[in-house]
């Protein structure tokens, strides 16, 4: 359970003011300048050390993709900011931008420093209309304080930072194809190798970073990366934002220790699952694109990185989808296959035609119309996808069906027996 | 290959030494390990989409496409592996869940790559119990025939059409399952080089509107030729089934089209057996009657004793045909041929009237100018070289009209003289490589030697003649031009020859498939057309002579740069024609004159004794006199006049094309943005 005084995002809820004054109460832009003036080295080896993992999905350490932008190239280098936050059940990015702007602006500023960016750019997904209103409030307000700008903080770095709203494709939140399209190309991802540290916007160095990743940069640095190391495991330290969403009594948004056991997580803060724990049929731990849980690996598995990914799932950007008996499971994953179809690019072939084929099938699978044998051709399908495409979007819509099939087979055959004596 | 570039790798466990800058793919082809794909194409941008060439690399946790993944030294590479053999029969089963089963109605069928790989690759049954997705086809003009549910969605075409032939027309339209390919609001594409997204595609989608439904790719007997329709000399695979040709196709030739060729070959094949001329007509009271070859002979037998012809060769007329036809008109005196039927003006070297610039060479250039030519309807090659070498960072510069093409061009001026432009000089100043074509538009109207000359002596100032490479380039549009000026088919006037001849007086024309004949100051004259099309030529003519097409014949053309290329024969001529070569010789009999040839090949033995370097094919012949400088540059402020207005009706077989009519009406009389979609 996390003390109150380790929070990091301290107006996550929106309860005092988001802007300026506020943010500095809460003690945004304190010491900027003292952060500015360490060697751009020493800020990535301290994010380093803090072990801060990316809070975009994949959780790969924010100071290694730091560290691997190339030193002294002469060349423009690109911090960008992925705030296109479209994974089904993810809503903490929302919040940060809502109510507590400066903490990714001051990010933004320490970050782009750290990789030698001058220029920073922060992809909000379209939809977020009010969102981009309160950022571009904010960023107005830094540049009016000289907190960035020509001399931001008065450390002698001079930074731009610029908002781009994207026009709602789930994809442009690959970090690739968020390039294209900030770049006004067709959202579709990159090939890699050349990885965007090397090749990335406009052909320039670039780090993509996440939202959440960014903004606790700050704090990190203001409390040193021992505080933050202590709290959480080994490799899944500090805090993490939550979202738990589905049949729980009291969907939220919530700050909580990274490594909380899920049930406590439930329990505690979404008022326990609909109808009592035992009414409880799966949870989806983190965004649409991870494998469901099945009830007995919920009462004990960590929320962390490593935890989730050793019970066969993934923390992913932590949107908790808690799915009870009331609800008919297949058809939870038969949208999110829908979901996935609607939202492949058409680039490449496995995911172009799988998910639909995937899709298609699902929808018979709510019918009860698949017998076993298709359900192994389904299972088998989902793994043609997997790892055959550009990028992960084909490995997202194949795993919450992997994650289905793995745990309710012998449900799924049950209706089709049904299903078949009834015709 | 120098030693540092070299890595170790191993493939399939073999260890293999290969450049570091290969990629996966292409060290597994050097290793003999075939690699099935779709997207990926040698001459474009690699896509990696289809994702068809999955290789497993050792201690990578994914498979990786090949055609995008860099070497690496110490890579492992495994194509043969269980898990290759999987990732690739999964692509292929997606690649043909939504693929229509209509092979046997599909004229790719014979030459499809996802026919021939699913045969390696696929299952052998279906497993998907789905409705197959169907797309509306797509209007891609009179050339592109289009069956869009076949489209595999490897962009091969997208990528042609904006990176060889620079116009972004086609595209990707939505996404996922959805995703179409389209043209521009369903327009034409606005390219002399579109045919070649039908041999890009790699299944049936995109295939050839007037070879629709013709034939079967093992029936058809394939002839290898040359594209005569411009100077470039592409080469050229005729495929034909008895007496018709029913499609012509690029061949490789990496020095001159790569694997291009224009629209206008490539379906203009109708147009040769329009309005032929099948056997000999005789004119009778103003009107030509239909005549035989003995009655023909006959006449002009009597026509031409001591008589003083004049005879104008054509734009298609092969060596063989040149060097016979000097042959005969020795016997009639000097200065009686001439091919610069346009005026072209030359110097008496072969530099002054060729692209001295090896094809190839071009897109290494960084400053191009170009003076009274419009590469892009009088020579695609060459242009889409010019569009390579603008990628590459080169200027194009334009004197002449204020030209549209498919890169931007630095406009300066009408005349001539704008050459010394300050604007140009500043950027000849920078360059390091800068080529200058100037084309018939300027050429034919020149009145002064000085002028060519002062192009040579521009071009030594300007780093374009400099230490062994000439970048000075001459531009006809015409296949036969190189050609008959190394026979020297020509009169002995440097500027206006054409013209000079016309004020003298000759009592006989014999026009070789020149349309010339028709002009106002022969109408005196007795008038004989050899040729193969009826036009206005043959109408003003008082004898016409069927002769064979350049696919009924052997024959050999000589391209803009100076290169020998045989065009082989396909079929028998049609009706009553009869080699060119054949006739002077049946009246070098009547005549009593000395013409010792008796078959074809002794033509072309005569005529590689006379002229060795020419019959030396697919090398560019070395000029051996060069052009001394002179001091002073003067150009004379002549106007430009582009020897080629319509690219689809540029040439007599072109007019009778049904296909180029089509192309006209929908691709020039239709400007972009006047017809909605």
């Amino acid at each position: 359970m996390l003390k109150p005084q380790d929070r990091v995002f301290q107006n996550l809820h929106g309860q005092d003011d988001a802007f300026l004054e506020g943010a500095r109460k809460r003690g945004s832009w304190s010491n900027t300048k003292e952060i500015l003036s360490k060697e751009q080295n020493e800020v990535i080896e301290l994010v380093k050390s803090s072990q801060l993992r990316g809070r975009g999905g994949a959780g790969f350490s924010t100071g290694l993709k730091w560290s691997f932008m190339p030193k002294d190239t002469g060349k423009q280098h690109y911090l960008v900011v992925n705030a296109d936050e479209s994974e089904p059940g993810t809503c903490k990015d929302r919040e940060i931008i809502r109510n507590d702007p400066h903490m990714l602006i001051e990010g933004c500023l320490i970050a782009s420093y750290a990789i030698q960016a001058t220029k920073c750019y922060i992809y909000i997904r379209g939809e977020y209309h009010y969102e981009y209103l309160q950022l571009e409030k904010a960023i107005q307000e830094a540049y009016d304080k000289n907190l960035i700008g020509k001399n931001a903080c008065g450390s002698g770095f001079d930074f731009d930072l610029y908002v781009h709203r994207g026009a709602g494709a789930y994809i442009c939140g690959e970090e690739t194809a968020l390039l294209e399209s900030l770049e006004g190309k067709k959202g579709q991802p990159r090939l890699k190798p050349p990885f965007p540290a090397g090749v990335g916007l406009y052909g320039m160095p670039t780090t993509i970073n996440n939202v959440e990743s960014i903004a606790v940069v700050p704090t990190i640095l203001r409390r040193g990366p021992d505080w933050f190391k202590s709290i959480g495991k080994e490799n899944n330290t500090g805090t993490k934002i939550f979202c738990i969403s589905g049949n729980v009594n009291n969907p939220c948004t919530v700050e909580e220790e990274m490594g909380i056991p899920l049930k406590e997580l439930i329990e505690k803060h979404a008022g326990g699952v609909e109808g009592g724990w035992n009414n409880l049929k799966a949870i989806i731990p983190g965004g649409s694109s991870t494998p469901m849980l099945a009830k007995d690996v919920c009462e004990t598995v960590l929320m962390n990185f490593d935890d989730l990914r050793a019970n066969g799932s993934g923390l992913g950007t932590a949107g908790v989808i808690v799915v009870n008996k009331d609800n008919n499971i297949t058809e939870v994953i038969e949208r999110f296959a829908h979901f996935y179809k609607h939202e492949s690019c058409g680039q490449c072939t496995p995911c172009r035609e799988g998910t639909g084929w995937m899709f298609r099938m699902m929808q018979k699978l709510v019918r009860g119309e698949i017998s076993p044998e298709q359900i192994e051709l389904l299972e088998n399908v989902t793994k043609q996808v997997e790892g055959h495409t550009i990028c992960a979007l084909g490995d997202a819509a194949a795993w919450p069906i992997q994650g289905l099939i793995k745990n309710f087979k012998s449900e799924l055959i049950k209706n089709y027996k049904k299903k078949l004596k009834a015709s | 290959m120098s030693e540092e570039n070299l890595i170790n790798i191993k493939i399939n466990h073999k260890d293999l030494q290969v450049d570091k800058n290969l990629t996966v793919m292409q060290a597994c082809e050097i290793a003999g390990e075939e690699i099935p794909r779709f997207c990926y194409h040698d001459k474009l941008s690699i896509a990696g989409n289809c994702r068809m060439c999955l290789v497993e690399i050792e201690k990578a946790p994914k498979l990786a496409s090949s055609c995008t993944m860099p070497l690496m030294d110490g890579m492992s590479i495994i194509t043969n592996s269980e898990k290759v053999k999987a990732g690739r029969k999964g692509v292929m089963e997606f690649l043909l869940i939504n693929h229509p089963l209509d092979c046997p109605i599909c004229d790719q069928g014979g030459e499809c790559d996802l026919q021939d790989q699913a045969m390696y690759y696929g299952f052998d049954k279906s497993r998907y119990s789905e409705n197959k997705r169907a797309v509306e086809n797509k209007n891609m003009g009179p050339l592109v025939n289009t069956i869009m549910t076949r489209c595999i969605h490897c962009t091969r075409c997208v990528r042609f059409a904006t990176e060889v032939a620079g116009v972004p027309e086609i595209g990707m339209l939505g996404r996922g399952e959805n995703a179409e390919i389209t043209t521009y609001l369903e327009k034409s594409i606005t390219s002399e080089l579109s045919g070649n997204v039908i041999d890009l595609c790699p299944v049936g989608a995109l295939t050839s509107k007037p070879y629709q439904f013709k034939a079967r790719p093992w029936e058809l007997k394939r002839t290898d030729s040359i594209d005569i329709f411009d100077s470039v000399g592409s080469n050229i695979r005729i495929d034909s089934r008895a007496q018709e040709i029913l499609r012509v196709t690029p061949r490789v030739n990496e020095s001159i089209n790569e694997e291009w060729i224009t629209d206008k070959v490539r379906f203009n094949y109708d147009g040769y057996y329009q309005q032929r001329i099948d056997k000999p007509y005789i004119k009778k009271s103003s009107k030509l009657e239909p005549s035989s070859w003995s009655d023909a002979i006959k006449i002009l037998k009597s026509k031409l004793k001591n008589s003083n012809p004049l005879a104008l060769v054509g734009e298609h007329t092969d060596l063989e045909t040149g060097f016979a036809i000097q042959k005969f008109m020795s016997h009639f005196g000097k200065d009686n041929i001439e091919c610069r039927t346009d005026n072209q003006s030359i110097l008496p070297i072969l530099d002054s009237y060729r692209f001295n610039t090896p094809i190839v060479n071009i897109e290494d250039a960084d400053l191009v100018i170009l003076c009274g030519t419009n590469p892009k309807i009088e020579s695609p090659i060459i242009n889409h070289k010019i569009f390579k070498s603008y990628n590459s960072g080169a200027e194009v510069f334009n004197i002449g009209d204020d030209i549209l093409l498919n890169y931007p061009t630095h406009y300066l001026g009408e005349s001539l003289s704008e050459l010394n432009n300050d604007l140009l000089k500043k950027h000849l100043k920078k360059a390091t490589n800068p080529i200058l074509i100037i084309g018939s538009g300027f050429l034919n109207q020149l009145n002064s030697n000085d002028t060519i000359k002062s192009l040579f002596s521009f071009a030594s100032k300007n780093k374009i003649i400099s230490d062994g490479k000439n970048n000075l380039n001459f531009l006809s549009p015409y296949a036969s031009r190189v050609g008959q000026l190394l026979l020297g088919n020509t009169s002995p006037d440097n500027c206006q020859p054409y013209t000079k001849l016309k004020k003298k007086s000759f009592d006989t024309i014999l026009s070789f498939g020149s349309e010339h004949i028709a002009d106002s100051a022969f109408k005196e004259s007795f008038k004989v057309y050899f040729g193969h099309h009826g036009d206005e030529g043959a109408m003003s003519a008082d004898i016409v002579l069927p002769t064979p097409l350049y696919t009924e014949k052997n024959g050999i053309f000589i391209n803009i740069e100076g290169r020998p290329q045989e065009a082989k024969k396909c079929h028998n001529p049609i009706g009553e024609a009869k080699e060119e070569w054949k006739i002077l010789k049946e009246l070098s009999n009547q005549l009593s004159l000395n013409f010792e040839i008796n078959t074809f090949d002794e033509l072309r033995q005569d005529l590689s004794h006379n002229y060795p370097n020419l019959v030396n094919f697919h090398e560019i012949i070395i000029s051996s006199n060069k052009y001394e400088d002179q001091s002073n540059i003067s150009f004379e402020g002549s106007s430009c006049i582009y020897p080629i207005q319509n690219f689809y009706m540029s040439d007599i077989i072109s007019k009778n094309s049904k296909t180029m009519a089509k192309c006209v009406e929908d691709i020039l009389s239709k400007p972009l943005l006047e017809k909605s979609a």
